[in-house]
Protein backbone atom coordinates (compact mmCIF):
# COMPACT_ATOMS: atom_id res chain seq x y z
CA UNK A 1 0.00 0.00 0.00
CA UNK A 2 3.03 2.23 0.44
CA UNK A 3 3.04 2.91 -3.32
CA UNK A 4 -0.27 4.71 -3.30
CA UNK A 5 0.54 8.44 -3.02
CA UNK A 6 -2.99 9.52 -2.08
CA UNK A 7 -3.16 7.11 0.81
CA UNK A 8 0.34 8.01 1.98
CA UNK A 9 -0.17 11.78 1.97
CA UNK A 10 -3.63 11.67 3.54
CA UNK A 11 -2.35 9.32 6.23
CA UNK A 12 0.57 11.63 6.98
CA UNK A 13 -1.84 14.55 7.35
CA UNK A 14 -4.47 12.89 9.51
CA UNK A 15 -2.34 10.73 11.81
CA UNK A 16 -1.05 13.73 13.85
CA UNK A 17 -4.62 14.99 14.11
CA UNK A 18 -5.84 11.61 15.38
CA UNK A 19 -3.11 11.54 18.02
CA UNK A 20 -3.83 15.12 19.08
CA UNK A 21 -7.55 14.37 19.26
CA UNK A 22 -6.79 11.33 21.41
CA UNK A 23 -4.85 13.51 23.86
CA UNK A 24 -7.76 15.99 23.93
CA UNK A 25 -10.22 13.18 24.66
CA UNK A 26 -7.88 11.85 27.34
CA UNK A 27 -7.47 15.06 29.31
CA UNK A 28 -10.87 16.63 28.60
CA UNK A 29 -12.79 13.54 29.71
CA UNK A 30 -13.84 15.19 32.98
CA UNK A 31 -15.82 17.90 31.22
CA UNK A 32 -17.03 16.36 27.98
CA UNK A 33 -17.46 12.90 26.55
CA UNK A 34 -14.21 11.02 26.74
CA UNK A 35 -11.78 9.36 29.10
CA UNK A 36 -9.01 6.82 29.22
CA UNK A 37 -10.74 3.98 27.38
CA UNK A 38 -11.80 6.11 24.42
CA UNK A 39 -8.50 8.00 24.25
CA UNK A 40 -6.46 4.80 24.42
CA UNK A 41 -8.42 3.26 21.57
CA UNK A 42 -8.21 6.39 19.40
CA UNK A 43 -4.48 6.76 20.08
CA UNK A 44 -3.99 3.12 19.08
CA UNK A 45 -6.12 3.67 15.96
CA UNK A 46 -3.67 6.39 14.84
CA UNK A 47 -0.73 3.98 15.13
CA UNK A 48 -2.69 1.16 13.50
CA UNK A 49 -3.46 3.41 10.54
CA UNK A 50 0.27 4.11 10.29
CA UNK A 51 0.96 0.39 10.37
CA UNK A 52 -1.68 -0.34 7.70
CA UNK A 53 -0.38 2.29 5.28
CA UNK A 54 3.38 2.13 5.82
CA UNK A 55 3.75 -1.52 6.86
CA UNK A 56 4.33 -3.22 10.19
CA UNK A 57 8.12 -2.82 9.92
CA UNK A 58 7.73 0.98 9.93
CA UNK A 59 5.35 0.75 12.88
CA UNK A 60 7.84 -1.44 14.76
CA UNK A 61 10.59 1.08 14.28
CA UNK A 62 8.26 3.94 15.28
CA UNK A 63 7.28 2.22 18.52
CA UNK A 64 9.48 -0.75 19.45
CA UNK A 65 7.66 -3.89 20.72
CA UNK A 66 9.79 -3.89 23.87
CA UNK A 67 8.54 -0.41 24.78
CA UNK A 68 4.94 -1.52 24.11
CA UNK A 69 5.28 -4.51 26.41
CA UNK A 70 6.62 -2.21 29.10
CA UNK A 71 3.75 0.27 28.61
CA UNK A 72 1.12 -2.49 28.96
CA UNK A 73 2.33 -3.05 32.50
CA UNK A 74 3.05 0.63 33.29
CA UNK A 75 -0.57 1.72 32.81
CA UNK A 76 -1.99 -0.98 35.07
CA UNK A 77 0.71 -0.31 37.67
CA UNK A 78 -0.06 3.43 37.56
CA UNK A 79 -3.72 2.70 38.29
CA UNK A 80 -2.91 0.25 41.09
CA UNK A 81 -0.15 2.57 42.35
CA UNK A 82 -2.58 5.45 42.86
CA UNK A 83 -4.46 3.16 45.23
CA UNK A 84 -1.26 2.40 47.13
CA UNK A 85 -0.48 6.13 47.39
CA UNK A 86 -3.91 6.85 48.86
CA UNK A 87 -3.34 4.05 51.37
CA UNK A 88 0.05 5.51 52.32
CA UNK A 89 -1.69 8.87 52.76
CA UNK A 90 -3.77 7.23 55.46
CA UNK A 91 -7.02 6.57 53.59
CA UNK A 92 -8.68 3.63 51.85
CA UNK A 93 -7.51 2.03 48.60
CA UNK A 94 -8.42 4.35 45.67
CA UNK A 95 -10.02 6.99 47.96
CA UNK A 96 -8.69 10.00 46.07
CA UNK A 97 -9.73 12.58 48.70
CA UNK A 98 -6.46 11.90 50.51
CA UNK A 99 -4.29 12.91 47.53
CA UNK A 100 -4.46 16.66 48.25
CA UNK A 101 -5.46 19.04 51.04
CA UNK A 102 -8.73 19.86 49.33
CA UNK A 103 -10.86 16.72 48.72
CA UNK A 104 -12.08 18.03 45.35
CA UNK A 105 -8.52 18.69 44.18
CA UNK A 106 -7.59 15.20 45.38
CA UNK A 107 -10.46 13.66 43.44
CA UNK A 108 -9.47 15.59 40.34
CA UNK A 109 -5.83 14.51 40.59
CA UNK A 110 -6.81 10.91 41.27
CA UNK A 111 -9.24 10.71 38.36
CA UNK A 112 -6.69 12.22 35.96
CA UNK A 113 -3.94 9.81 37.05
CA UNK A 114 -6.20 6.78 36.88
CA UNK A 115 -7.58 7.70 33.46
CA UNK A 116 -4.03 8.22 32.22
CA UNK A 117 -3.13 4.73 33.41
CA UNK A 118 -6.17 3.29 31.61
CA UNK A 119 -5.23 5.17 28.43
CA UNK A 120 -1.64 3.86 28.45
CA UNK A 121 -2.57 0.22 28.95
CA UNK A 122 -5.48 0.24 26.50
CA UNK A 123 -3.49 1.85 23.68
CA UNK A 124 -0.43 -0.35 24.26
CA UNK A 125 -2.55 -3.52 24.31
CA UNK A 126 -4.39 -2.53 21.11
CA UNK A 127 -1.16 -1.76 19.20
CA UNK A 128 0.43 -4.97 20.50
CA UNK A 129 -2.55 -7.04 19.37
CA UNK A 130 -2.48 -5.41 15.93
CA UNK A 131 1.27 -6.08 15.57
CA UNK A 132 0.81 -9.67 16.66
CA UNK A 133 -1.82 -10.29 13.96
CA UNK A 134 -0.39 -8.16 11.17
CA UNK A 135 3.21 -9.26 11.77
CA UNK A 136 2.34 -12.96 11.73
CA UNK A 137 3.07 -13.45 8.04
CA UNK A 138 6.09 -11.16 7.81
CA UNK A 139 9.23 -12.81 6.48
CA UNK B 1 -47.59 -2.40 24.90
CA UNK B 2 -46.11 -2.72 21.42
CA UNK B 3 -45.12 0.95 21.43
CA UNK B 4 -43.39 0.51 24.79
CA UNK B 5 -41.55 -2.72 24.12
CA UNK B 6 -40.83 -3.02 20.39
CA UNK B 7 -37.36 -1.61 20.98
CA UNK B 8 -36.43 -4.54 23.23
CA UNK B 9 -37.98 -7.05 20.83
CA UNK B 10 -35.90 -5.89 17.90
CA UNK B 11 -32.78 -5.96 20.06
CA UNK B 12 -33.66 -9.56 21.02
CA UNK B 13 -34.02 -10.34 17.31
CA UNK B 14 -30.52 -8.94 16.76
CA UNK B 15 -29.16 -10.95 19.68
CA UNK B 16 -30.70 -14.12 18.29
CA UNK B 17 -29.20 -13.40 14.86
CA UNK B 18 -25.74 -13.34 16.44
CA UNK B 19 -26.55 -16.46 18.43
CA UNK B 20 -27.69 -18.25 15.25
CA UNK B 21 -24.36 -17.47 13.57
CA UNK B 22 -22.50 -18.86 16.59
CA UNK B 23 -24.32 -22.20 16.69
CA UNK B 24 -25.01 -22.80 12.99
CA UNK B 25 -21.76 -21.78 11.31
CA UNK B 26 -18.88 -24.22 11.16
CA UNK B 27 -16.27 -21.57 10.41
CA UNK B 28 -14.47 -20.41 13.54
CA UNK B 29 -13.91 -16.83 12.31
CA UNK B 30 -17.59 -16.48 11.48
CA UNK B 31 -18.49 -17.87 14.89
CA UNK B 32 -16.42 -15.13 16.53
CA UNK B 33 -18.03 -12.45 14.35
CA UNK B 34 -21.42 -13.85 15.41
CA UNK B 35 -20.36 -13.64 19.04
CA UNK B 36 -19.47 -9.99 18.44
CA UNK B 37 -22.88 -9.31 16.88
CA UNK B 38 -24.50 -10.88 19.93
CA UNK B 39 -22.30 -8.79 22.21
CA UNK B 40 -23.07 -5.50 20.42
CA UNK B 41 -26.80 -6.27 20.68
CA UNK B 42 -26.50 -6.84 24.43
CA UNK B 43 -24.82 -3.42 24.63
CA UNK B 44 -27.78 -1.83 22.85
CA UNK B 45 -30.18 -3.59 25.25
CA UNK B 46 -28.34 -2.26 28.29
CA UNK B 47 -28.16 1.29 26.99
CA UNK B 48 -31.88 1.17 26.03
CA UNK B 49 -32.72 0.30 29.62
CA UNK B 50 -30.80 3.37 30.83
CA UNK B 51 -32.65 5.77 28.53
CA UNK B 52 -35.21 8.17 30.03
CA UNK B 53 -37.74 9.75 27.66
CA UNK B 54 -36.69 13.34 26.93
CA UNK B 55 -33.60 12.77 29.07
CA UNK B 56 -30.26 14.45 28.53
CA UNK B 57 -26.72 13.23 28.12
CA UNK B 58 -25.34 12.66 31.65
CA UNK B 59 -22.89 15.56 31.54
CA UNK B 60 -24.09 18.02 34.15
CA UNK B 61 -25.10 21.49 32.99
CA UNK B 62 -27.12 24.41 34.31
CA UNK B 63 -30.89 24.24 34.08
CA UNK B 64 -31.18 20.55 33.21
CA UNK B 65 -32.50 18.06 35.72
CA UNK B 66 -33.58 14.92 33.85
CA UNK B 67 -30.49 12.96 32.86
CA UNK B 68 -30.44 9.47 31.41
CA UNK B 69 -29.07 6.82 33.74
CA UNK B 70 -25.24 6.96 33.59
CA UNK B 71 -24.63 3.60 35.28
CA UNK B 72 -25.31 1.35 32.24
CA UNK B 73 -23.06 3.67 30.22
CA UNK B 74 -20.14 3.01 32.56
CA UNK B 75 -20.69 -0.75 32.54
CA UNK B 76 -20.94 -0.95 28.75
CA UNK B 77 -18.06 1.47 28.14
CA UNK B 78 -15.64 -0.86 29.89
CA UNK B 79 -17.37 -3.94 28.44
CA UNK B 80 -16.73 -2.75 24.87
CA UNK B 81 -12.97 -2.45 25.38
CA UNK B 82 -12.81 -5.72 27.33
CA UNK B 83 -14.88 -7.26 24.51
CA UNK B 84 -12.37 -6.32 21.83
CA UNK B 85 -9.51 -7.69 23.94
CA UNK B 86 -11.23 -11.03 24.40
CA UNK B 87 -12.18 -11.10 20.70
CA UNK B 88 -8.51 -10.64 19.88
CA UNK B 89 -7.65 -13.55 22.16
CA UNK B 90 -10.25 -15.72 20.40
CA UNK B 91 -8.97 -14.74 16.96
CA UNK B 92 -5.40 -15.50 18.08
CA UNK B 93 -6.56 -18.99 19.06
CA UNK B 94 -8.18 -19.36 15.62
CA UNK B 95 -4.89 -18.40 13.94
CA UNK B 96 -3.03 -21.01 15.97
CA UNK B 97 -5.69 -23.65 15.22
CA UNK B 98 -5.31 -22.86 11.52
CA UNK B 99 -1.53 -23.30 11.78
CA UNK B 100 -1.89 -26.67 13.50
CA UNK B 101 -4.84 -28.20 11.60
CA UNK B 102 -4.56 -26.20 8.36
CA UNK B 103 -8.29 -25.48 8.53
CA UNK B 104 -10.75 -23.30 10.43
CA UNK B 105 -13.79 -25.45 9.63
CA UNK B 106 -15.15 -27.25 12.66
CA UNK B 107 -15.97 -30.50 10.82
CA UNK B 108 -12.50 -30.74 9.32
CA UNK B 109 -10.88 -30.18 12.73
CA UNK B 110 -13.12 -32.84 14.30
CA UNK B 111 -12.23 -35.26 11.51
CA UNK B 112 -8.51 -34.78 12.08
CA UNK B 113 -8.73 -34.86 15.84
CA UNK B 114 -10.33 -38.18 16.68
CA UNK B 115 -10.39 -37.54 20.40
CA UNK B 116 -13.33 -35.20 19.90
CA UNK C 1 -41.78 12.03 17.02
CA UNK C 2 -38.71 12.54 14.88
CA UNK C 3 -36.67 10.61 17.45
CA UNK C 4 -39.04 7.64 17.15
CA UNK C 5 -38.75 7.64 13.36
CA UNK C 6 -34.93 7.72 13.52
CA UNK C 7 -35.08 4.98 16.13
CA UNK C 8 -37.21 2.71 13.93
CA UNK C 9 -35.05 3.35 10.85
CA UNK C 10 -31.86 2.57 12.79
CA UNK C 11 -33.31 -0.62 14.28
CA UNK C 12 -34.43 -1.73 10.82
CA UNK C 13 -30.98 -1.06 9.37
CA UNK C 14 -29.37 -2.97 12.24
CA UNK C 15 -31.65 -5.94 11.56
CA UNK C 16 -30.88 -5.87 7.82
CA UNK C 17 -27.13 -5.74 8.47
CA UNK C 18 -27.25 -8.58 10.99
CA UNK C 19 -29.30 -10.80 8.66
CA UNK C 20 -26.96 -10.01 5.77
CA UNK C 21 -24.05 -11.11 7.98
CA UNK C 22 -25.79 -14.46 8.53
CA UNK C 23 -26.49 -15.08 4.86
CA UNK C 24 -23.11 -14.12 3.40
CA UNK C 25 -20.38 -16.72 3.09
CA UNK C 26 -17.52 -14.44 2.09
CA UNK C 27 -15.86 -13.67 5.43
CA UNK C 28 -14.50 -10.35 4.14
CA UNK C 29 -18.08 -9.21 3.49
CA UNK C 30 -19.19 -10.54 6.87
CA UNK C 31 -16.47 -8.52 8.62
CA UNK C 32 -17.55 -5.40 6.70
CA UNK C 33 -21.16 -6.03 7.76
CA UNK C 34 -19.94 -6.21 11.34
CA UNK C 35 -18.20 -2.85 10.90
CA UNK C 36 -21.39 -1.30 9.54
CA UNK C 37 -23.36 -2.86 12.37
CA UNK C 38 -21.00 -1.28 14.92
CA UNK C 39 -21.28 2.13 13.30
CA UNK C 40 -25.09 1.91 13.34
CA UNK C 41 -24.93 0.82 16.98
CA UNK C 42 -22.79 3.88 17.73
CA UNK C 43 -25.40 6.15 16.12
CA UNK C 44 -28.03 4.34 18.18
CA UNK C 45 -26.03 5.09 21.35
CA UNK C 46 -25.98 8.81 20.54
CA UNK C 47 -29.75 8.66 20.19
CA UNK C 48 -29.97 6.92 23.58
CA UNK C 49 -27.91 9.70 25.29
CA UNK C 50 -24.81 7.53 25.74
CA UNK C 51 -22.21 9.70 24.02
CA UNK C 52 -19.24 8.15 25.83
CA UNK C 53 -20.33 4.69 24.78
CA UNK C 54 -20.97 5.84 21.20
CA UNK C 55 -17.46 7.21 21.08
CA UNK C 56 -15.96 3.93 22.22
CA UNK C 57 -18.14 1.77 20.00
CA UNK C 58 -17.27 3.84 16.93
CA UNK C 59 -13.54 3.60 17.61
CA UNK C 60 -13.48 -0.03 18.75
CA UNK C 61 -16.21 -1.72 16.71
CA UNK C 62 -15.71 0.18 13.49
CA UNK C 63 -11.94 0.54 13.81
CA UNK C 64 -10.01 -1.97 15.83
CA UNK C 65 -12.35 -5.01 15.83
CA UNK C 66 -12.80 -4.82 12.09
CA UNK C 67 -9.07 -4.44 11.45
CA UNK C 68 -8.39 -7.46 13.68
CA UNK C 69 -11.00 -9.53 11.84
CA UNK C 70 -9.52 -8.55 8.49
CA UNK C 71 -6.05 -9.40 9.80
CA UNK C 72 -7.28 -12.84 10.85
CA UNK C 73 -9.08 -13.40 7.55
CA UNK C 74 -5.83 -12.52 5.80
CA UNK C 75 -4.13 -15.31 7.76
CA UNK C 76 -6.80 -18.03 7.55
CA UNK C 77 -8.52 -17.46 4.19
CA UNK C 78 -11.66 -15.60 3.29
CA UNK C 79 -14.15 -18.23 2.16
CA UNK C 80 -16.42 -20.14 4.44
CA UNK C 81 -17.03 -23.67 3.26
CA UNK C 82 -20.74 -24.32 2.87
CA UNK C 83 -21.87 -26.75 5.51
CA UNK C 84 -22.57 -30.24 4.18
CA UNK C 85 -25.60 -30.87 6.32
CA UNK C 86 -27.90 -28.03 7.29
CA UNK C 87 -30.18 -29.03 10.11
CA UNK C 88 -33.08 -27.07 11.47
CA UNK C 89 -31.87 -27.63 15.02
CA UNK C 90 -29.94 -24.30 15.36
CA UNK C 91 -32.96 -22.39 14.05
CA UNK C 92 -35.26 -24.14 16.53
CA UNK C 93 -32.89 -23.39 19.44
CA UNK C 94 -32.64 -19.74 18.43
CA UNK C 95 -36.40 -19.32 18.02
CA UNK C 96 -37.07 -20.98 21.38
CA UNK C 97 -34.51 -18.75 23.13
CA UNK C 98 -35.89 -15.66 21.43
CA UNK C 99 -39.48 -16.46 22.41
CA UNK C 100 -38.38 -17.04 26.01
CA UNK C 101 -36.55 -13.69 26.07
CA UNK C 102 -39.53 -11.86 24.56
CA UNK C 103 -41.75 -13.46 27.18
CA UNK C 104 -39.31 -12.08 29.76
CA UNK C 105 -39.65 -8.55 28.41
CA UNK C 106 -43.43 -8.53 28.97
CA UNK C 107 -42.86 -7.67 32.64
CA UNK C 108 -40.27 -5.01 31.87
CA UNK C 109 -40.97 -1.30 32.34
CA UNK C 110 -41.59 0.43 29.02
CA UNK C 111 -38.77 1.97 27.02
CA UNK C 112 -37.93 5.47 28.36
CA UNK C 113 -40.08 5.10 31.48
CA UNK C 114 -38.61 7.50 34.12
CA UNK C 115 -40.22 5.50 36.95
CA UNK C 116 -38.46 2.23 36.06
CA UNK C 117 -36.79 0.55 39.06
CA UNK C 118 -33.36 0.90 37.43
CA UNK C 119 -33.59 4.69 37.70
CA UNK C 120 -34.58 4.73 41.40
CA UNK C 121 -31.66 3.23 43.24
CA UNK C 122 -28.06 4.48 42.84
CA UNK C 123 -28.17 6.57 39.65
CA UNK C 124 -29.96 9.61 41.24
CA UNK C 125 -27.36 9.56 44.01
CA UNK C 126 -24.50 9.66 41.49
CA UNK C 127 -26.12 12.47 39.52
CA UNK C 128 -26.92 14.63 42.56
CA UNK C 129 -23.75 14.01 44.59
CA UNK C 130 -21.13 13.85 41.83
CA UNK C 131 -20.61 17.66 41.56
CA UNK C 132 -20.06 18.13 45.30
CA UNK C 133 -18.10 14.91 45.91
CA UNK C 134 -15.86 14.79 42.83
CA UNK C 135 -16.27 18.15 41.07
CA UNK C 136 -16.44 16.42 37.68
CA UNK C 137 -19.36 17.40 35.42
CA UNK C 138 -19.22 14.23 33.30
CA UNK C 139 -21.01 11.75 35.56
CA UNK C 140 -19.83 8.79 33.46
CA UNK C 141 -16.20 9.71 34.16
CA UNK C 142 -16.80 10.25 37.87
CA UNK C 143 -18.53 6.87 38.25
CA UNK C 144 -15.95 5.11 36.09
CA UNK C 145 -12.85 6.46 37.80
CA UNK C 146 -14.02 7.30 41.28
CA UNK C 147 -17.21 5.64 42.53
CA UNK C 148 -16.48 2.38 40.73
CA UNK C 149 -12.70 2.58 40.68
CA UNK C 150 -12.26 -1.04 41.83
CA UNK C 151 -14.46 -2.21 39.00
CA UNK C 152 -12.44 -0.28 36.43
CA UNK C 153 -9.17 -1.57 37.89
CA UNK C 154 -10.51 -5.09 37.42
CA UNK C 155 -11.54 -4.36 33.82
CA UNK C 156 -8.10 -2.96 33.09
CA UNK C 157 -6.56 -6.12 34.52
CA UNK C 158 -8.73 -8.15 32.11
CA UNK C 159 -7.47 -6.08 29.17
CA UNK C 160 -3.89 -6.52 30.41
CA UNK C 161 -4.40 -10.28 30.66
CA UNK C 162 -5.93 -10.50 27.19
CA UNK C 163 -2.97 -8.54 25.78
CA UNK C 164 -0.51 -10.88 27.49
CA UNK C 165 -2.53 -13.85 26.23
CA UNK C 166 -2.37 -12.68 22.61
CA UNK C 167 1.38 -12.11 23.00
CA UNK C 168 1.74 -15.61 24.36
CA UNK C 169 -0.24 -17.13 21.49
CA UNK C 170 1.11 -15.15 18.55
CA UNK C 171 4.18 -13.37 19.93
CA UNK C 172 5.81 -10.23 18.62
CA UNK C 173 8.29 -11.76 16.24
CA UNK C 174 11.46 -9.83 15.67
CA UNK C 175 12.93 -9.09 12.31
CA UNK C 176 15.23 -11.94 11.27
CA UNK C 177 18.64 -10.61 10.31
CA UNK C 178 20.56 -12.66 7.75
CA UNK C 179 23.31 -14.74 9.31
CA UNK C 180 22.30 -13.83 12.85
CA UNK C 181 19.73 -16.19 14.25
CA UNK C 182 18.40 -15.65 17.73
CA UNK C 183 18.96 -18.35 20.33
CA UNK C 184 15.30 -19.38 20.21
CA UNK C 185 12.73 -18.90 17.51
CA UNK C 186 9.23 -17.95 18.58
CA UNK C 187 7.58 -20.49 16.35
Amino acid sequence: MIDNPVLRIIAKIIIPMILLFALYVQFHGDYGPGGGFQAGVIFAAGFILYGLVFGTEALRSAIPPGVLRLLIAVGLLLFAGVGVVTMLAGSDYLAYNALAQDPLAGQHLGILAVEFGVGITVSAVMITIFLAFAGRNDP
Amino acid sequence: MIAGLYNYWIVILLMMTGFYVVISSGNLVKKIIGLNLFQASVFILYISIGKIANGHVPILQEGVSNYSNPLPHVLILTAIVVGVSTTALGLALVVRIRETYDSVEEEEIHRQDESL
Amino acid sequence: MLIEVINIVLLALLAVTAIAAVRLHDLFAVAMMFGIYSLLAAVMFVLLDAVDVAFTEAAVGMGISTVLMLGTIGLVGRHERASAHRSLLPLAVVVATGVALIYGTLDMPFFGDPDAPVHQHVAPFYISESPSQTGVPNVVTSILASYRGYDTLGELAVIFTAGVGVLGLLGLRRRKRPGKEGPHDDR
